[in-house]
């Protein structure tokens, strides 16, 4: 790996490829598991992405400065233990500070653990690249994370329960679409999402194509 | 109906409080390796065979660490446990089977972080389930997983031959299999005692 030169140029798309291009929700369906369980509303969701994030960050930091102590076996390992450290700390702080988000997500925060981005950005970024790069690609991809998840805790309390963040949107009468809260209604809208985003892939792609179809027939 | 009896406990992981659909833990292998039924089988079995071995070491070792006082040691000590025991399986699927070794491929090490499997250690623990408790949980946990994957690799071996939107092929057709499993399995919590 030595003989690869690094690139050690922080650009605007070390940050930004994790919210669009390479969104680990929408794209590369990773994390599954948090994004449906916990998205119930848009709260939950928002807390999830943060604890997330936190953990993303901190362990991206950690790896990328032993990068070059950590043996090529055991690697994976190393970098769960690093996880798992953070996620106890994130644990036993939101236990602390915030009673009510900690029940609604009940063993999820401990799940933060097995969230396949975290495990992927330790591989796949911070083990080959330097603390200030890794560190600004984990925050986008946690940020991009927190973003999915509140795409779909947002619409999931929209309909499921009538509001945002708590807040009543449509007055006494508006009849919950409970389904939307319960476990089917969240590969429902994760299914939406998807779809509007293949939708919107495919036009581009179509109108790409009938310019370039305009332009040879010319 | 006594909630604490071991047929309750394992019925209940299997159908009304189904890891996968109810509850949405192990959804990585459930969406990836769910495209045939001949590598869904032995996924699901390999994931069960997991389940089993880090639920018990998981109870012993909670005991330890609530000896010790230590319980802030747990989430890693049962990570451990559980890519130890992944360890395990990859090496006796690769001595026994080479061909299904290969077919699983990386889906195999990625057990490690299936999140049914810490799920199961977790929830045991803060449910204080006895020993022959968590194993039946761990074996309902295994079965129920069993069961949605080869329920999903069945459907999408169908759809397969079926003609879909453009915009629906892929993960969005398989979340709304997903979907629609998931308010079957509903049916089940309304028979489960509340």
């Amino acid at each position: 790996m030595s003989l690869i030169k690094q690139d050690d140029t922080i650009t605007v798309d070390t940050f930004m490829e994790g919210i669009w291009r390479e969104n680990p929700v929408f794209v590369m369906m990773l994390g599954m598991c948090p994004t449906l369980a916990v998205t119930t509303s848009a709260i939950n969701a928002l807390g999830m992405g943060a604890a997330t994030t936190f953990v993303l960050i901190a362990s991206s930091l950690l790896v990328s400065l032993f990068r070059n102590l950590i043996p090529a076996g055991v690697r994976i390992a190393t970098y769960i233990v690093i996880i798992a450290t953070f996620v106890t700390l994130v644990d036993y702080i939101m236990q602390a500070y915030s009673q009510a988000l900690y029940a609604a997500m009940g063993a999820f925060i401990q799940l933060i653990v097995v969230n396949c981005i975290i495990l992927g950005r330790a591989e796949a970024c911070a083990s080959r690249n330097k603390p200030l790069k890794s560190m600004v690609n984990a925050a986008g991809m946690g940020l991009g994370f927190t973003l999915a998840l509140l795409c779909l805790g947002g619409v999931r309390e929209i309909l499921g329960n009538g509001s945002l963040f708590g807040l009543p949107l449509f007055g006494e009468h508006f009849q919950p679409w409970v389904i939307m809260v319960l476990p089917a209604g969240g590969f429902l809208v994760l299914a939406g999402w998807l779809i509007l985003f293949e939708w919107l892939k495919l036009r581009k792609q179509g109108r790409s194509q009938q310019v370039g179809g305009a332009v040879h027939e010319h | 109906m006594n909630t604490d009896s071991v047929t309750f406990i394992f019925f209940n992981s299997v159908l009304a409080n189904n890891f996968v659909l109810a509850m949405f833990l192990g959804l990585c292998p459930f969406l990836g390796v769910s495209g045939k039924l001949n590598t869904a089988v032995p996924m699901g079995l390999a994931t069960t065979f997991v389940m089993l071995v880090s639920s018990i070491c998981a109870y012993f070792l909670n005991e330890l660490l609530v000896a010790f006082n230590i319980e802030y040691l747990r989430l890693i000590s049962y990570i451990v446990v559980i890519a130890s025991s992944v360890q395990l399986v990859e090496m006796a699927m690769k001595k026994l089977s080479p061909a299904l070794f290969r077919a699983l491929g990386i889906f195999l090490p990625l057990i490690t972080t299936n999140c049914a499997v810490l799920g199961v250690a977790l929830f045991q623990t803060s449910r204080e389930y006895d020993f022959v408790q968590s194993v039946a949980f761990a074996g309902g946990a295994g079965t129920g997983f069993i069961l949605a994957l080869v329920l999903m690799a069945g459907l999408r071996e169908r759809l397969a031959l079926a003609k879909v939107p453009s915009v629906t092929q892929g993960a969005a057709l398989s979340l709304m299999i997903g979907a629609l499993l998931s308010m079957a399995f509903m049916g089940f919590a309304g028979l489960g005692a509340e």
